[in-house]
C-alpha cells in the first residue's frame, strides 16, 4: 500500500496504518544513510523544491539530503516574509514552481494554513515543513520513529511534552501522532502558553510539570522564546528555568530509561540543563539522523512508492 | 404613477398585522390598502403566495467609497443592496478619507442619490479619522444626513473618550453604535479562540475581548443616557449582558449579523478565508445565545455588516486576509432558512428586526407600511429555494462563506419610492 494523500500536510487526519507505513520505510532509509556509499536511484529523474518563508537551518538541510541521498534533483527558495506583503502571493509563487515541473513542494512558512493553501492549488505533492503554530508533521514521525526505534513500541508509552505548546506545532503533531499509536500524551508548561482546548485533541493538560514527568517513558522538552517574554506570557527565562527547565532531580520522576527529546535548536540552560542534553538519555542527536530516514521515506511515498504493492495485494 | 400590489400577504411590525390584502401605491406613496382593490390604469404587480413588507433596512453596510473602490463602490453596493431586497441601507464611515466631516457625509449621499437604487444613510465616525483621539464634528455631519455615528472597524479604545462622545451624541439626540473589541484581549487573533484555534494553530480572538467592552459601553451608556447599539453581538455572554441591561431600562440596542447567527468557527477548517470575520465566528454555544437573543427580543435587530474585499485580498494564507464576508444579498435566504423556517422567529418578527426596529434605532422615517407612507416595499417569496452562486452577485465582493449552499426565502422584488428596483434578481 501507499499513502492515500497526495500531500503531507499534518497528522490530525493521517491514519495509524499510514503513519506506521512511513516508519516502516524509514528503517531502510536509516540503513542507506548509514552506508558508505549513501546514494540510490529510487527518485532519479524527480525534483524537489523547498520553499522556506522562515529561517531553518535542520529542516532544510535534512529535506535536501533525504533528495539527494534518493538522487532527486533539488532546490531551495528562500523568500522572505517581507516580500509577500508587497510583491507576489505564495499561490503565484506556488504556480511559478509548478510550472517548472516539480514533483514535490516542501514549505516552511510562518502562517498557519500556507501548506493547505498551497496543496489546494498544486498537482504536486506538498510536504509541509512547518506552518505557524498549525503542524510540523514529519518533526512528529521522525520523533515516533526515534521512540519506536528506542522503545520497541508507542502503544501505552507515558509521553509528556513540557514547554510553549500554545504556539508549537511540533506540539500539536505530536499529540495527533503519539495518542493515534496508542501514547498517553500529558502536556505541561505556563498557563499563559498553553492552548485552550487542548485536551480535546486527546493529550491531558498538568497543572504542574511534575506532575506529567511522573514514570514518562519519553520526555520531549519544547524550545521556548525569549520574544514569548516581551509579548508577556512569561515573566522570564530566569522563572521558567526554576518552574519548567528539566535538570536532573525532574528527569528522575520519569522511568529510569526515560527519553529525553528536543526538536531543536535547544536553549541550553533554559528549558533543558546541558547535562541532560548530552546525558545518557538524550537521543536528540539521533533524532537528526532519523528526520533524514523520515523525510526520505515521506518523499519516497509521496512520490508514488509502495503503491505498486497495492495491486499485489 | 400607479402600481398595485395584489394578492400578497401584508406583514407591517407597525401595527403588527398580517394579512392577505392588496396594496395601491400612488406617486411614490402608499395610498390604499384592502381585500381587491381594483387596479384601474394601475400596474399590478402579482404577489400571490409572496410576503408584502416594509422595503428591508440594513444598518450596517460597508459601501467602500470613497477609497477602496476595488472593493466595492456606492453604486455596486447599491445594487447589491436592491438584489438583497433592501430598500435602505446605513453605510460605515471607514473609508478613505474616514466619513468624519460633513463634507464626506454630503458627498456619499450625493453618489448614492445618483447610483439611484436605494437610500443610502451615511454613519459618520465618532472619532477623527477613526483614530479614537478626538471627537469628530457630530453636529455639523448631522446636519449633513449622518443617521448614527460609529468608529466600525475600530473600537474607541478610550473609556474617557467613549464617555464624551456619548454625552455628545446624547445631547444631539443621536445613536452611538459601537464596535466592542478590546484590542489588547484581541491582539493578532484572527479566528474564536477555542480548540479549533488550537487545533488550526491560529492566533485567537477570546469572547471576553467583545464582552469586557460591551460591559463598558453598557455602563456609559447608563451613566450618559445616551442611546447605544451594539454593532455585531457575536458571543453568549455579549447577549446575557444586553439582556439584563435592557431589563434594567438602560438605552442599549443590539444587532447580529447572519453569518454569526448560522455558522460556528467549525467553518474555519480548512482555512477558507472567506470565514475570516470580526468578530470571528464564535462555538455552537455561542450561535445558540445569539438565536435565543433575537427570540426575546434581546436583538432587535438583524444587520449584515456586509464587507466586501477583493478576490486578491482574500486569495492569500489565512493570517494574512483582510476581516469580513459579504451579507446584502444572503440576508433573506439565511434569515428565513436559519430563523423563520426553524420556527425561532414568527416572519413579523423576522421583518420587524429588518424594517421597523433598524429604522427606530436611525429616527428614520421609514419602515411601516402605513398609508401615506414611502412606498419603500420589498417582496418576499418565502418558499423559494435556492442556491448561493456568488458569480451572481452585484457585490463586486464575492468573499462569502455561505456558496453553494442551499437557502429558503428570496427576495421577489424591490420597491423604491413605488419604484421596482428589482425583479427576480433583475435590477431594473
Amino acid at each position: 500500500m501507499g499513502l492515500s494523500g497526495k500531500d503531507l500536510v499534518g497528522l490530525q487526519h493521517l491514519p495509524a496504518e499510514e503513519i506506521k507505513l512511513i516508519l516502516d520505510n524509514a528503517l531502510p532509509m536509516k540503513g542507506i544513510i548509514q552506508r558508505q556509499i549513501k546514494k540510490v536511484p529510487t527518485l532519479r529523474g524527480h525534483a524537489m523544491v523547498t520553499v522556506f518563508y522562515e529561517a531553518s537551518t535542520r529542516t532544510r538541510a535534512s529535506f535536501d539530503l533525504a533528495a539527494k541521498y534518493l538522487s532527486a534533483d533539488t532546490i531551495g527558495i528562500t523568500a522572505a516574509t517581507s516580500s509577500v506583503k508587497k510583491g507576489e502571493s505564495l499561490r503565484d509563487t506556488a504556480r511559478t514552481i509548478a510550472a517548472m515541473g516539480a514533483d514535490v513542494v516542501v514549505l516552511r512558512h510562518p502562517l498557519a494554513g500556507a501548506a493547505e493553501l498551497l496543496a489546494r492549488t498544486l498537482k504536486a505533492a506538498v510536504i509541509n515543513a512547518g506552518d505557524g503554530a498549525h503542524e510540523h508533521p514529519t518533526q512528529a514521525l521522525l520523533d515516533l520513529f526515534t521512540v519506536n526505534e528506542k522503545k520497541g513500541r508507542i502503544n501505552g508509552l507515558k509521553v509528556a511534552i513540557i514547554g510553549d505548546i500554545l504556539h508549537s506545532r511540533v506540539a500539536r503533531s505530536n499529540i495527533w501522532g503519539f495518542t493515534r499509536l496508542g501514547a498517553q500524551v500529558r502536556l505541561a508548561g505556563p498557563a499563559t502558553l498553553m492552548p485552550p482546548g487542548v485536551e480535546q485533541m486527546g493529550a491531558r493538560v498538568c497543572g504542574r510539570i511534575e506532575d506529567a514527568l511522573d514514570g514518562a517513558d519519553v520526555v520531549y522538552i519544547l524550545r521556548i522564546q525569549r520574544e514569548r517574554q516581551q509579548q508577556g506570557l512569561f515573566p522570564g527565562v530566569r522563572e521558567y528555568s526554576r518552574l519548567f527547565g528539566l535538570n536532573a532531580a525532574r528527569l528522575k520522576l520519569a522511568v529510569p530509561d526515560a527519553l529525553v527529546m528536543h526538536p531543536g535548536p535547544m536553549n541550553r540552560g533554559v528549558e533543558i540543563d546541558p547535562e541532560i542534553a548530552d546525558g545518557l538519555q538524550s537521543v536528540i542527536t539521533e533524532q537528526v539522523t532519523n528526520g533524514v530516514a523520515v523525510r526520505m521515506a515521506v518523499l519516497y511515498l509521496l512520490t508514488g512508492g509502495g503503491s505498486q504493492h497495492e495491486i499485489t495485494y | 404613477m400607479k402600481l398595485l400590489i395584489k394578492g400578497g400577504t401584508l406583514i407591517d411590525p407597525a401595527t403588527g398585522k398580517v394579512g392577505e390584502l392588496d396594496l395601491l401605491v400612488i406617486d411614490g406613496r402608499i395610498a390604499k390598502t384592502g381585500v381587491n382593490l381594483s387596479a384601474g390604469d394601475a400596474e399590478v404587480l402579482d404577489a400571490a403566495g409572496k410576503l408584502v413588507t416594509p422595503g428591508l433596512i440594513d444598518m450596517h453596510v460597508h459601501l467602500r467609497e470613497p477609497g477602496f473602490e476595488a472593493k466595492e463602490t456606492i453604486f455596486s453596493g447599491s445594487c447589491a443592496a436592491a438584489r438583497g431586497g433592501f430598500t435602505s441601507i446605513a453605510c460605515m464611515p471607514n473609508t478613505n478619507p474616514v466619513a468624519d466631516c460633513a463634507a464626506i457625509i454630503s458627498y456619499i449621499r450625493g453618489r448614492a442619490r445618483k447610483a439611484g437604487k436605494v437610500n443610502v444613510y451615511p454613519i459618520g465616525a465618532i472619532t477623527s479619522g477613526s483614530k479614537g483621539a478626538e471627537l469628530a464634528e457630530m453636529g455639523d455631519m448631522q446636519e449633513a444626513g449622518a443617521v448614527a455615528f460609529s468608529d466600525d472597524g475600530q473600537p474607541v479604545i478610550s473609556a474617557g473618550l467613549m464617555r464624551r462622545a456619548m454625552q455628545y451624541a446624547g445631547m444631539l439626540n443621536m445613536t452611538i453604535i459601537s464596535h466592542c473589541e478590546d484590542k489588547s484581549l484581541a491582539s493578532g487573533g484572527v479566528m474564536h479562540e477555542g480548540y479549533l484555534s488550537t487545533v488550526l494553530g491560529l492566533p485567537g480572538i477570546p469572547a471576553c475581548a467583545e464582552e469586557v467592552m460591551v460591559a463598558r459601553d453598557i455602563l456609559l451608556a447608563e451613566e450618559t443616557g445616551c442611546p447605544v447599539h451594539i454593532a455585531h453581538v457575536s458571543t453568549a455572554g455579549s447577549v446575557r449582558l444586553v439582556r439584563e441591561a435592557r431589563a434594567r431600562g438602560i438605552r442599549v440596542t443590539a444587532e447580529v449579523t447572519p453569518h454569526h447567527f448560522t455558522l460556528t468557527d467549525e467553518a474555519v477548517t480548512g482555512y477558507n478565508t472567506s470565514t475570516k470575520v470580526n468578530p470571528p465566528l464564535r462555538t455552537g454555544a455561542d450561535v445558540a445565545a445569539v438565536r435565543q437573543g433575537l427570540a426575546d427580543g434581546t436583538i432587535s435587530v438583524i444587520a449584515t455588516d456586509h464587507a466586501p474585499h477583493t478576490i486578491e485580498e482574500k486569495d492569500v494564507e489565512y493570517g494574512l486576509a483582510p476581516f469580513g464576508m459579504v451579507g446584502l444579498e444572503t440576508a433573506v435566504g439565511l434569515v428565513w432558512t436559519e430563523l423563520v423556517a426553524t420556527g425561532i422567529l414568527t416572519p413579523l418578527e423576522a421583518v420587524a428586526k429588518l424594517t421597523l426596529n433598524p429604522a427606530t434605532i436611525l429616527g428614520l422615517p421609514k419602515g411601516e407600511l402605513a398609508v401615506g407612507a414611502d412606498a419603500d416595499i420589498t417582496i418576499i417569496d418565502p418558499a423559494a429555494t435556492w442556491t448561493v452562486d456568488p458569480e451572481q452577485f452585484a457585490s463586486k465582493g464575492r468573499n462569502t462563506p455561505f456558496a453553494g449552499r442551499v437557502l429558503q426565502g428570496l427576495p421577489y422584488a424591490t420597491i423604491l419610492g413605488g419604484r421596482i428596483v428589482m425583479r427576480e434578481g433583475a435590477l431594473a
